[in-house]
C-alpha cells in the first residue's frame, strides 16, 4: 500500500498560514463548516495538501479521514498543485472518438502521474478537460496556453522534449 | 401519546409517531432484512435491501429510514419486493470477491445469507469492470480486504460515532468509492486504536482479525515448547454463542475442557491476573492520593484505550496507571515465578491468551512488556479464533464436560471475573480498597457497587471509604472517554479515579467477540446480556475480593513481597509513549 501523503514538497508562507487559521476560526463550531473552510483554504493555497487538511481537521475537531473523504468526493477540490507546465487533454466527445484517451494514457505513463496529479518536481501537472472548441483539430491538448492538435500518441515524446523531459 | 395505526402484511399494529417501517414491522412480528442498517449508528438507507411496498407510494421505500403514517399499508413480501431485493444483491455481487469457500466469514456472512435467502442463482448476473484492491495487512491486529466490501459504511460509523476515532471512511465517489484511511495511508500507520469494533460491525469478510491460529497449532505441535493458555474474563460468557448457545451463557467449564483437548499444557485464567491488577492498582491509587501523585488515576487494562490516550490525549499519560494489563501481568508472572516453579526456561514457554479483544494483538508487541527478557505474551487470540480452533479440532463444544482451571494461576475471585464488564474494574478496586482502608471485611450486598454497574457510557459516583472520599467515573466507548477527559481538562470534573474501556459496554462487547448479525444487534442489548452472565456468576462465588485470592497471597509471599514493591514494579508495571495523531 502506498500513501498519497508525500506529493510535491509543501511550503507555505506565514501569510497563508495565518489566513488559514482565520478561515478555520471564523467557521469553527458551525454546522457544515467543512465545505466553506475547504473552499476558502483552496483559494489560499491553490490545492489541499496533507498539511492543510490536517490543520483543518485539528481546527474543526473532526477526523482527518472525514476531511479527506469530502476532498476526494468533490471534483472541485485538488490534492495536488498545478505544475509550471499545466497539461490539459480534451476528453470531450470529438477528441475522444479521435483517440484522445490514448494521448491521455501516454502522458500519464510518460510523466509517471495520474490525471489530477503533479510531478514531484512541480514541473508538470496533468488534467483531463472538456471541449475547448477546437474540434477541427481533434484530438487536442494544451500546455499552458499552447495548443497541440491532430495528435498521435507518438507525438507526445517530441512535445514533452520541448519542455525539458 | 397519540399512536399511529398501520397495517403490515395486513396485520394491524399501533406504534409511536416517528417509528420507522422497519421497527413497526417488527412489532407486528414481521422481519424485514437489512444490510447497511445499524440502529442509532448507521441509518442511511444505502443498501436498499430493506425495500418494501407502501400502498400509494411511487416506488419501493427503504423501511429502515421511512417513518410510519396513519393508515399506512405496508407489504414486505411481494414479488416486486423480492425481485428488487434479489436485483440489489446481484448488483452488490458484481463488485464482490466471491471466494466464499475460503472466506473467514463464510457461514456467518450477512451478505451470503441474504443471497441464499433471496435465491440469487447467477452470481455473475451483472458481470463488468471491477477494481482490484490491495489487501491492507499493515496493522498488527486486522486485515482489510476491500474486494469483499459492499460499502455499507457500518465500520466507518462505529469508528466515528462510538469511538470518535474515525480513521476509516468512504473516499472518492461513484464507482471509485472505497473505504480507506485519509490519503490512502495503510491502517497500521494511522492513529487506529485497534479496538476491532469495525470488524464486529462488518456484515461481510472485508474486515477480519489477523488470524494467528496457525502459529498456535505449530507451537502445540512443537515438543520443545510448553504452551500455556490464559482466558480473559469476558470470553467465557461469549464463546458459547459461536456454537449456538444462547447469548449470556457462561460456558467457562466447556471452554476449559476444550482448551485442554486442544493440547495446552496448562489452562489458566486471566481472572487471576485481574486480581493481581487490583492489588497493584489499588495500592497505586492510595499512594498517589497520599503522596500527591497525578490524579485522576486512569485504569490501564484496555489496550485500545491506552493507544487512544497515546494518540489523542498524550497529556493524560502521567494519569495512566503504570500497571500492565491483566493479560500482560499474567504472562509476566507465568514466565518469571511460574517458570521457576516448573523448572522451565521462559524461552521455551509459549504464552497464548484468549481475549475478547483485537487490541491485545497490538499490546503483546508493546515495549517494556518483557519481564523475563522475552515477551510476556506470545500470541493473543480472539474468542473467534478459539472457536475456529475448536471447530478445526472437531470438538462438539456443547457436549463437552465442565472442567476446572489448573492451579495455581487458574484460581480466581468474582472481583477478577467482573473485569469483563464496564464498571467491573472499578467495583473490584472498591471492594479491596474498602477492606484495606476500613480494616473491615465486607460481604454480601456490601460488595455490590450498583452505581458503577450497567451499560451506560458514562457513570459517576462518590464513595466514602474510611476517611477517604472518592469521586469516580466509569466510561466505555472512546467517544464517551473523550467527553470525560475534556471535562477533566477543562476543570469541570474532579475525579480521583476513572475506569475507561475502549469498547462500549467493556470487554463483553469487545472487537474480538463472536459475531452477531445486525438482525440480532439491532434489537438485543448484547453487552447487557453478556455482562449479566458475569455478575450472576460473581454473586454465586465464594471468593469475591481480589485480596482474598489464596494464590495471589502466596504469590506475594513467595515472590512479589508486597503491592508496589521493587520486584512488583519490575515485573508488573510498564510505561507509555506519546504517539502522533496524524
Amino acid at each position: 500500500m502506498s500513501s498519497k501523503k508525500a506529493g510535491v514538497l509543501f511550503q507555505d508562507t506565514p501569510e497563508q498560514k495565518q489566513k488559514l487559521e482565520e478561515i478555520i476560526a471564523s467557521h469553527k463550531g458551525q454546522p457544515g463548516a467543512l465545505m466553506p473552510v475547504l473552499q476558502q483554504a483552496q483559494d489560499v493555497y491553490g490545492y489541499l495538501p496533507y498539511e492543510v487538511q490536517a490543520t483543518i481537521a485539528e481546527g474543526l475537531d473532526i477526523p482527518l479521514e472525514e476531511v479527506y473523504g469530502v476532498v476526494t468526493f468533490y471534483a472541485q477540490f485538488s490534492l495536488y498543485p498545478k505544475g509550471q507546465y499545466k497539461i490539459s487533454v480534451c476528453l470531450g466527445t470529438a477528441c475522444y472518438v479521435k483517440g484522445s484517451g490514448d494521448i491521455y494514457d501516454k502522458l500519464q505513463q510518460k510523466l509517471g502521474i495520474k490525471g489530477g496529479e503533479c510531478t514531484p518536481d512541480g514541473k508538470f501537472s496533468l488534467d483531463a478537460c472538456r471541449c475547448i472548441g477546437a474540434c477541427g483539430l481533434a484530438p487536442v491538448m494544451t500546455v499552458n496556453d499552447e495548443v497541440y492538435g491532430k495528435l498521435l500518441p507518438d507525438d507526445i515524446d517530441d512535445i514533452l522534449a520541448k519542455y525539458g523531459v | 401519546m397519540e399512536m399511529v395505526n398501520l397495517k403490515v402484511n395486513n396485520i394491524p399494529v399501533s406504534v409511536a409517531p416517528g417509528t420507522t417501517v422497519l421497527e413497526a414491522a417488527r412489532q407486528a412480528g414481521v422481519q424485514i432484512p437489512t444490510l447497511c442498517y445499524l440502529k442509532d449508528i448507521n441509518e442511511i438507507g444505502a443498501c436498499r435491501i430493506c425495500v418494501v411496498e407502501v400502498k400509494g407510494a411511487r416506488g419501493l421505500v427503504t423501511a429502515c429510514v421511512y417513518p410510519v403514517t396513519e393508515g399506512m399499508e405496508v407489504f414486505t413480501n411481494t414479488k416486486k419486493v423480492r425481485d428488487a431485493r434479489r436485483g440489489n444483491l446481484e448488483l452488490l455481487l458484481s463488485c464482490h470477491d466471491k471466494n466464499c469457500l475460503a472466506c473467514v466469514k463464510s457461514g456467518q456472512c450477512e451478505f451470503q445469507k441474504l443471497c441464499k435467502d433471496y435465491g440469487v442463482e447467477d452470481v455473475d448476473a451483472f458481470k463488468g469492470e471491477r477494481i482490484q484492491y490491495e489487501i491492507d495487512d499493515s496493522a498488527p491486529h486486522m486485515i482489510r480486504d476491500n474486494n469483499k466490501c459492499i460499502l455499507c459504511r457500518r465500520c466507518a460509523a462505529v469508528c466515528r460515532k462510538w469511538q470518535d476515532v474515525g480513521v476509516i471512511g468512504a473516499n472518492e465517489r461513484g464507482f471509485n468509492t472505497n473505504i480507506s484511511c485519509a490519503f490512502e495511508t495503510p491502517l497500521g500507520e494511522t492513529s487506529c486504536v485497534s479496538c476491532g469494533q469495525c470488524i464486529v460491525a462488518c456484515p461481510t469478510g472485508a474486515l477480519s482479525e489477523k488470524d494467528q491460529t496457525k502459529e498456535v497449532w505449530d507451537a502445540l505441535a512443537d515438543p520443545e515448547k510448553v504452551v500455556l493458555v490464559q482466558t480473559a474474563p469476558a470470553t467465557r460468557v461469549t464463546i458459547g454463542e459461536a456454537f449456538g448457545m444462547p447469548i449470556g451463557t457462561n460456558a467457562e467449564g466447556k471452554m476449559v475442557a476444550a482448551l485442554r483437548r486442544l493440547g495446552f499444557a496448562k489452562v489458566f485464567d486471566t481472572n487471576f491476573a485481574a486480581d493481581l491488577t487490583i492489588m497493584e492498582e489499588a495500592n497505586e491509587l492510595v499512594e498517589r492520593i497520599q503522596n500527591g501523585g497525578a490524579l485522576p488515576m486512569i485504569t490501564s487494562c484496555s489496550p485500545g484505550w491506552i493507544k487512544y490516550c497515546e494518540h489523542y490525549f498524550p497529556e493524560f499519560i502521567p494519569n495512566l496507571s503504570t500497571c500492565k494489563s491483566p493479560q500482560q501481568m499474567f504472562g509476566a508472572v507465568a514466565k518469571t515465578w511460574y517458570a521457576k516453579q516448573i523448572g522451565v526456561d521462559p524461552k521455551n514457554i509459549v504464552m497464548v491468551s484468549i481475549m475478547p479483544c483485537t487490541a491485545k494483538k497490538f499490546e503483546v508487541g508493546r515495549d517494556n512488556e518483557s519481564a523475563a527478557g522475552v515477551p510476556d505474551v506470545d500470541i493473543a487470540l480472539t474468542t473467534r479464533e478459539l472457536a475456529r480452533m475448536i471447530e478445526t479440532a472437531g470438538l462438539d463444544f456443547t457436549s463437552l464436560p465442565d472442567e476446572d482451571y489448573d492451579a495455581p494461576l487458574g484460581i480466581d475471585t468474582g472481583a477478577g471475573l467482573i473485569f469483563g464488564a464496564t464498571g467491573g474494574v472499578m467495583e473490584a478496586a472498591l471492594r479491596t480498597a474498602a477492606d484495606w482502608l476500613t480494616g473491615g471485611n465486607a460481604s454480601g450486598d456490601a460488595l455490590v457497587y450498583s452505581d458503577v454497574r450497567g451499560t451506560e457510557g458514562i457513570k459517576e459516583a462518590t464513595y466514602t471509604i474510611g476517611d477517604l472520599t472518592l469521586k469516580v467515573a466509569v466510561c466505555s466507548g472512546l467517544a464517551n472517554a473523550k467527553k470525560v477527559l475534556r471535562a477533566v481538562k477543562e476543570g469541570k470534573a474532579d475525579y480521583q479515579f476513572i475506569e475507561i474501556m475502549a469498547c462500549p459496554g467493556g470487554c463483553v462487547n469487545g472487537g474480538g467477540q463472536p459475531f452477531q448479525p445486525a438482525s440480532v444487534r439491532n434489537f438485543v442489548d448484547l453487552k447487557a446480556l453478556r455482562a449479566k452472565a458475569l455478575y450472576n456468576t460473581d454473586a454465586t462465588m465464594e471468593l469475591r475480593k481480589s485480596h482474598e485470592n489464596p494464590a495471589i497471597k502466596k504469590l506475594y509471599e513467595e515472590f512479589l513481597e508486597k503491592p508496589g514493591s521493587h520486584v512488583a514494579h519490575e515485573v508488573l508495571h510498564t510505561s507509555y509513549v506519546a504517539r502522533p495523531k496524524y
